[in-house]
């Protein structure tokens, strides 16, 4: 589930607000978005992939909301990392273009 | 009248604050849509295209790494012939030669288009898997690009009609204080996907059968609705339903031993029955535990697969962890809106289906168990529906018929609101999951609880007709929590007429399979529930 928002890191560029499909985040007048629905969010994972400031955190439970210490996810980059693992950082390439699937048809 | 109350006053009242006009009208964003618009648009029509969520990031494809049934040639007939079997003889080779040719040329587009395919060591191109991620971030561009009109946040909730037939649909837009929209158009596709009761399987949550229930309430009929009970594998906490990787899995209980039988194809029942009984049944990755270049390649492929283990510190190749089984419902089942034709129509002229929304028998029989046949469904079946939309629309002149757009009464928008009882969206959504999701109703099924949790659910419809949504103003909660209760009493009048075990669908009370069912059940009816065979045989395979 969506557990953070980090709003010194958040641009304030509204692409969660956009992109989450269930609707979990509120737009705000010259303030970051909020995230005012967390139940509803059904952890994805896409509003992290879309959010270019690493401001965004879904933790793994998809069913309880968890504590989630956010000195320390900043610290381990686990904030942010499945945009790195998708390539989509900036000056990074799509890892599509290295997806290994083939590998296990070819097996 | 309190205004919260506002947007199902006005929906019944027709008091639309947006009202819009196109030939074609796609609802949902996903694949199977998003082929359809573009191939509607190429075809010269003009298309609105309406998403629930967002459309590039929502339903099952946007957040998985998906296989394609991309397969050349010469390797087509073995193809075919390795899931005849597995869908208990109910699929047709024509369809699936031309789903696979379809694809075919379809993914090369894709490659045309830039989409990033991997070139291995060789200079080969290999182009069986697509990124969700990447592949609906490029659909939505091509969409743009194609100037095709896309309505964000705005779940459909009703289609309109004119004295033609259909001709539209109204639903709200989610993040514009649920202002009301309608859209005119000639001819409609649904691509709303299938439907996983809210169970958060991955992408999922919108996939409510929004479509099954328009498309039955326009008079449409559904087929293989039977085949509805897929569960995946993920860790217990997790909605990442990606279960490819199980393969190297060993399935152990709460004190290490291994339990018997248990895997992740043929063995998903074992795991259930485990599960059911109350047991904790743990995985682990073990048989790649020495393997690191196949470790290497699993990342790359699946990142999602691994961004759960991160975020809870466990190394799924050196740690047991507890696993469970998240119902998917017919997203990974095969039934859906019954297709009639070669071009996706269904039973109501001027409305077709694709993606998930419609049955994927036709390639498929009784059985899909991964994602790269609906993949490749999802991609021929919104080509074909958009081709034949804008010809429909193109062609058939309704000038010399009165245009107005008029409703029906549906379950759940209501204009008046009546002092007694009431069933909200969320307490009716409840009550459906507790009569599905168990594996002991659903997945082993038997005559006596398939009868008694369908009679609670036919109760349930007789309620919801009377009083949904009286006092919720989640319309859209509501309208979802209608489309669940009919899917369910779908699945199981088609479970119940089918007495023998067959694809997915087992009865433990028929074991065999019946020769005499190598058919099709149809499904159709809202407040009496027909289900028939199938005239078409298939005594020729």
């Amino acid at each position: 589930m969506i557990e953070v928002l980090v709003e010194e890191q958040c641009v304030e560029c509204n692409l969660c607000v956009k992109v989450c499909p269930l609707n979990v985040f509120e737009k705000r007048e010259n303030q970051p978005p909020v995230i005012a629905r967390q139940s509803d969010c059904q952890t994805c994972y896409m509003c992290e992939l879309y959010c270019p400031a690493k401001a965004l955190y879904v933790a793994a439970d998809a069913e309880d909301t968890v504590d989630v210490s956010v000195d320390e996810i900043i610290e381990t980059g686990l904030i942010g990392s499945y945009r790195k693992d998708i390539g989509w950082e900036k000056g990074y390439k799509s890892t599509a273009s290295q997806d290994t699937a083939y590998k296990f048809y070819l097996k | 009248m309190s205004l919260e109350f506002n947007h199902s006053y006005k929906l019944a009242n027709q008091n639309y604050d947006v009202s819009l006009k196109a030939d074609v009208l796609v609802i949902g964003g996903g694949p199977a849509g998003a082929w359809a618009a573009l191939t509607a648009t190429e075809n010269g029509a003009s298309v609105i295209l309406v998403d629930k969520g967002y459309c590039g990031s929502s339903g099952a494809t946007a957040p998985s790494g998906n296989g394609v049934w991309y397969i050349r040639e010469d390797q087509r007939e073995e193809a075919m012939k390795s899931r005849e079997a597995l869908g208990g003889y109910l699929s047709e080779r024509k369809w699936m030669e031309r789903v696979l040719q379809r694809t075919f040329e379809n993914v090369n587009r894709l490659d045309e288009w830039g989409y990033p395919f991997p070139i291995d060591e060789r200079g080969v191109k290999h182009k069986r898997s697509l990124q969700g991620p990447e592949y609906m971030r490029l659909m939505r561009r091509k969409l743009n690009k194609a100037k095709i009109k896309i309505l964000d946040h705005s779940p459909a909730l009703e289609l309109l009609y004119d004295s033609y037939g259909i001709a539209g649909a109204a639903g709200v837009q989610t993040q514009e204080n649920n202002q009301t929209w309608a859209v005119q158009a000639n001819s409609i596709v649904i691509a709303s996907g299938g439907c996983a009761f809210l169970s958060k399987a991955l992408g999922c949550n919108v996939l409510t059968g929004d479509g099954y229930l328009f498309a039955s309430e326009s008079g449409a009929d559904l087929s293989g609705m039977e085949f509805s009970n897929a569960y995946a594998i993920t860790p217990k906490y997790s909605s990442i339903t990606k279960t490819a990787f199980y393969e190297w899995a060993s399935f152990t209980y709460e004190d290490g031993s291994i339990i018997e039988g248990a895997g992740s194809k043929r063995g998903r029942s074992v795991i259930a029955k485990k599960l059911s009984e109350g047991q904790k049944v743990f995985a682990q990755l073990d048989k790649a535990k020495n393997d690191h270049d196949l470790q290497k390649y699993m990342r790359i492929a699946q990142p999602n697969f691994f961004l759960q283990f991160d975020r809870i510190g466990i190394n799924p190749f050196e740690n047991r962890f507890e696993v469970t089984l998240r119902f998917e419902g017919t997203v990974r089942g095969t039934g859906g809106i019954r297709i009639t034709d070669e071009t996706c129509a269904t039973s109501v002229p001027g409305l077709f289906a694709a993606g998930d929304a419609a049955t994927r028998e036709l390639i498929c029989g009784g059985f899909t168990g991964g994602g790269s046949y609906n993949a490749a469904w999802a991609i021929s079946s919104g080509y074909w529906s958009g081709e034949a939309a804008a010809k429909y629309a193109l062609t058939y002149n309704r000038n010399n018929h009165d245009r107005t757009l008029t409703r029906k009464q549906v379950v759940g928008i209501n204009e008046h609101h009546t002092p007694g009882e009431t069933l909200g969206g969320n307490e009716l959504t409840k009550l459906v999951q507790a009569e599905v999701t168990p594996y002991n109703v659903n997945l082993f099924r038997a005559g006596e609880k398939l009868t008694s949790s369908l009679l609670i659910l036919n109760n349930l419809w007789k309620e919801a007709k009377s009083h949904l949504g009286e006092k919720d103003s989640n319309l859209v909660r509501v309208r979802e929590s209608a489309a669940m209760l009919a899917t369910s009493r779908w699945m199981y009048s088609a479970a119940l007429q089918r007495t023998e075990t067959r694809g997915m669908h087992k009865r433990l009370d028929f074991p065999e399979t019946d020769d005499h069912q190598q058919r099709r059940l149809i499904t159709s009816g809202l407040d009496e529930i027909q289900v028939n065979w199938d005239s078409h045989s298939f005594v020729n395979i």
